[in-house]
């Protein structure tokens, strides 16, 4: 089954072209580590999944490119196109002259209804060119205009227009100081309402990505492309095919059905988070070795630490103890100790990963009373490895990951909108006050759901 | 005029191959002028004929004619002129009233035809000076045909204030009037002053003259050079203090035509940095001045680069951005800079400058590749702060002094259509925007409450 991805705004597009490139280079991997026979059925699964067949052989992404404005996206194709391992159609995007202006009300209300037939299809063309289609994959940002705004336009759109396949939102979260002024509005704003039509919410916080490139992939002067080269990354480890139950021969035909089954069982809680280890620069990959125990405990102290990576994990914060009462549980001003989670999705890959011990996860203490440990809990594998790690692991988190970063985006924006300051921007298209106030109560409300966990 | 020959000189460097791009096509247009008529439009291929997109509008001949002489007269078409014989009389009520009604006409057809040339107009430049009678009279006069005629497309104004020892007897009278109608038709104003253009062309004056470093400086690199560019005879006296504010516009609008990590269009900028919709005026300052022939650039001239956006020294108004209250602040960094050095540098700076309470992490930042000619990196800095007070507040008083002995009164009232209350509308228009700033500004070192949160009842 196949996933037909939509990149939305300079963000969007900018990711969207770092992802299938780590997919093309992963396919063409030789390091494989694994029989023949499985890499080629991974291989089979994994064109099926991203890539339609063109006559010339060069693999084409299913993807619909949208921008208000056209540098990013002829820049996004041409550079595809020279790559020669891969392209895009150069029929599948839609770009306007003019931009949105980093006003969200611009992109939802004025660009999103007047050119929804356009974009809508493209979609459909994209999805009829799928023998089965699995769902969509938004990547979008938060902070501007297009992306966010006729992101959650678009998304909307797709809701009503394939109400039965799954939508998998992935959105990056600005700096917290300031690449837009308004990324705060525009944040509240997109995510109230990509609550509402969207399946899950896969999210990824600059701040976090730029560490990780400084302290663990040392780069020294970090750019916009190694921050989207991780993401990249980070989401092609989730998103490559893998076998999703114990024993099983063919690889899954379902990725994101399966994904939204193990992770989202209530409509509430929708916010996955993302950690992929190990990550580092290539130099040092070469030196290094990973053993499995290893990278599991890491990975889950990360989890119930909630740390962003691998470096810096606070060590000392332990699952609490069975039996202790319910008004312990933190409020969200302060940064809760220990990550409650409502499910978890581990996904490894590699050499030997049959016999790896994943029971630390089915700890009862990790999830909260109203889910069974053996449903919140699910484990993918494959042994196949993942471009140039010979072991990883990567895991999508349903829990208390983003009560923090999210409280601090929506307080900042309830500050600045209590001095009414830029709100005359978003009336001019259309969007007034009341809305401003449902998106925030809709905010508050996923907030208080997850603190209470 | 230094805008286009600057232009011109900023797109050759970075086309070589002369095919006529999305870029150039921002400010010109490609025309085949073998053609009768308006010449048809090319949209692709070689460049044949550049022709700006743009209007020159002047109640007398003599600089205009000057441009058709000059060697910029290809980019100008005939057709996209508007002049008379006598000029204003630096009296803005001859400009805007006057001279309006009777071109209005014009003005609109001209402006109709070069917009119905543009594919997707975002928004229009309009220069002007506010001391005088034309710029600041019928130049505000088209800034409201613009309005009315174009509602929805965002009008950009750089003006340039009087300074204290302006030669003008009357242009206090003349800014205040332009003002009210800069305060309700603009979308962003860009305010500039003679002195401050002056002081740095001193100061870059001093350095290249000054024997130590002089000689290593590049001469193209300098803000206020027009080496490379199509004139080569004698400049003109203003020629240093324009060649700034055309580099201003220049970078102000590299993101929007060139690509870049993360671009900043116009609109944006207005989005961005008009959180209420009378503070629209923008302090602007642009770094560096001149770049040293010296290719390493360690990282520590960047930072320094930054550091000079924020000092009074290189702020395009007597202003002085560091001990004001900043409402909002976008940065523009052209060339090979990324986000890693924008990063730490926001860091670095933040703590000495202050923020209004409700938009403490207020940057806007954008990164554009190419850089200008000349430098391996630039930063245009703009700010919405309240260190523009004290320019409007001189404006004020120098304004007052004139009209409490009714001083030249008599020229203004003598024009149709212009009365009394024309004035006392403008100064009550500039004392409220004096009075918002005013505001904004005794609640900076108030102590920060944030407003209470919504409750969810569970």
């Amino acid at each position: 089954m196949s996933v037909v991805t939509v990149q939305l705004g300079q963000c969007g597009n900018q990711i969207g072209h770092e992802v299938f490139n780590a997919i093309c280079s992963d396919f063409h991997s030789t390091h494989g580590l694994c029989s023949k026979k499985e890499n080629e059925s991974y291989q089979e699964a994994c064109k099926e999944r991203f890539f339609s067949e063109e006559k010339t052989g060069v693999p084409v992404a299913r993807a619909v490119l949208v921008d208000m404005e056209p540098k990013v996206i002829s820049q996004t194709l041409s550079m595809a196109a020279r790559s020669g391992c891969w392209k895009y159609d150069h029929q599948s995007h839609f770009c306007q002259k003019q931009g949105s202006g980093n006003n969200w009300a611009n992109g939802y209300s004025v660009h999103g209804p007047r050119h929804k037939d356009a974009i809508m299809n493209l979609v459909q063309k994209e999805a009829e060119k799928c023998d089965r289609l699995s769902g969509f994959f938004t990547v979008m940002s938060m902070a501007g205009g297009t992306g966010s705004g006729m992101g959650a336009f678009v998304t909307q759109c797709l809701r009503d227009a394939f109400p039965a396949s799954f939508i998998l939102n992935q959105v990056v979260w600005p700096y917290g100081t300031g690449e837009v002024i308004v990324q705060n509005y525009n944040s509240v704003l997109t995510l109230s309402h990509l609550y509402q039509s969207s399946d899950a919410l896969l999210v990824h916080e600059n701040d976090a990505i730029h560490k990780i490139c400084a302290q663990l992939m040392n780069i020294k002067q970090i750019s916009f492309r190694d921050v989207n080269r991780v993401i990249a990354h980070q989401l092609g480890s989730v998103f490559q095919p893998t076998h999703t139950s114990e024993g099983a021969v063919r690889y899954s035909r379902n990725p994101l059905g399966d994904l939204m089954e193990s992770l989202v069982p209530h409509p509430e809680f929708k916010m996955l988070g993302l950690r992929n280890i190990p990550q580092m620069s290539e130099n040092s990959l070469a030196y290094s070795t990973f053993t499995w125990p290893g990278l599991i405990k890491h990975l889950r102290q990360m989890l119930i630490a909630n740390a962003k990576m691998e470096e810096g994990i606070n060590w000392q914060v332990r699952p609490p103890l069975p039996g202790l009462p319910v008004s312990q549980k933190c409020s969200p001003s302060r940064a809760p100790h220990f990550n409650t989670s409502i499910a978890n999705l581990v996904i490894l890959r590699g050499k030997d990963v049959q016999s790896v011990d994943v029971g630390g996860f089915r700890d009862a203490a990790l999830y909260t009373s109203w889910l069974n440990p053996q449903d919140a809990f699910n484990v993918w594998k494959t042994p196949r490895a993942f471009n140039k790690y010979e072991k990883s692991a990567a895991l999508v988190s349903n829990s208390q990951f983003l009560l923090k970063p999210l409280d601090d985006i929506v307080g900042k924006a309830w500050n600045m909108f209590a001095s009414k300051a830029y709100v005359h921007q978003y009336t001019k298209f259309g969007i007034e006050e009341e809305d401003f106030l449902d998106c925030f109560t809709a905010l508050e409300q996923v907030l208080s759901s997850y603190a209470s966990l | 005029c230094r805008f286009w020959d600057l232009a011109l000189r900023e797109h050759a460097a970075v086309n070589q191959k002369g095919i006529y791009d999305e870029a150039l096509s921002s400010f010109f247009r490609n025309v085949d002028t073998r053609t009768d008529g308006d010449g048809i439009d090319i949209y692709r291929g070689k460049i044949c004929s550049l022709k700006a997109r743009a209007l020159l509008i002047d109640m007398e001949e003599g600089v205009v004619n000057e441009i058709l002489q000059g060697p910029l007269r290809d980019v100008f078409d005939s057709k996209q002129l508007i002049t008379d014989v006598s000029g204003s009389g630096n009296n803005w009520a001859v400009g805007h009233k006057l001279y309006g009604c009777q071109y209005r006409e014009n003005i609109v057809e001209k402006l109709r035809r070069t917009a119905e040339h543009c594919d997707c107009l975002q928004c229009f430049f309009v220069i002007h000076s506010m001391g005088g009678g034309t710029g600041s009279g019928l130049g505000t006069f088209v800034l409201n045909v613009l309005k009315d005629e174009f509602p929805e497309v965002y009008r950009f104004v750089t003006s340039v204030y009087p300074s204290g020892e302006d030669d003008v007897v009357t242009s206090p009278y003349n800014s205040v009037l332009a003002m009210k109608e800069l305060n309700e038709h603009a979308d962003c104003v860009l305010p500039i002053e003679n002195e401050s253009l002056f002081n740095i062309v001193s100061k870059i004056h001093q350095m290249t003259n000054s024997g130590k470093l002089g000689s290593t400086v590049k001469q193209n690199s300098l803000i206020t050079s027009s080496a490379g560019g199509i004139r080569t005879d004698q400049a003109k006296p203003f020629d240093a203090m324009n060649n700034i504010v055309a580099n201003l516009l220049l970078n102000l609008t590299s993101s929007a035509r060139f690509e870049g990590s993360l671009n900043m269009d116009l609109n944006e900028i207005s989005m961005n940095l008009v959180p209420f919709p009378q503070l629209h005026y923008l302090v602007s300052s642009l770094t560096p001045l001149y770049t040293l022939a010296d290719v390493n650039v360690p990282s520590r001239r960047l930072d320094q680069m930054f550091s000079d956006a924020f000092s009074k020294d290189h702020q395009l108004i007597q202003a002085d951005p560091k001990h004001s209250l900043y409402l909002a602040c976008a940065l523009l960094v052209r060339g090979n800079v990324q986000v890693s050095d924008l990063r730490r540098n926001i860091e670095r700076l933040k703590p000495s400058l202050q923020f209004v309470s409700w938009n403490q992490e207020g940057w806007k930042t954008g990164l554009c590749s190419v850089p200008p000619v000349g430098h391996s990196h630039s930063l245009l800095a703009l700010a919405n702060n309240t260190c523009v007070k004290p320019t409007f507040m001189e404006l004020k008083d120098r304004f007052m002094k004139l009209y409490k002995k009714k001083a030249h009164l008599h020229h203004y009232l003598h024009v149709d259509g212009m009365e009394q209350s024309c004035f006392s509308e403008a100064i009550s228009s500039l004392t409220d925007l004096i009075e918002e700033y005013n505001q904004l500004d005794v609640s900076k070192g108030g102590p920060r409450t944030d407003p209470p949160r919504l409750k969810i009842a569970m």
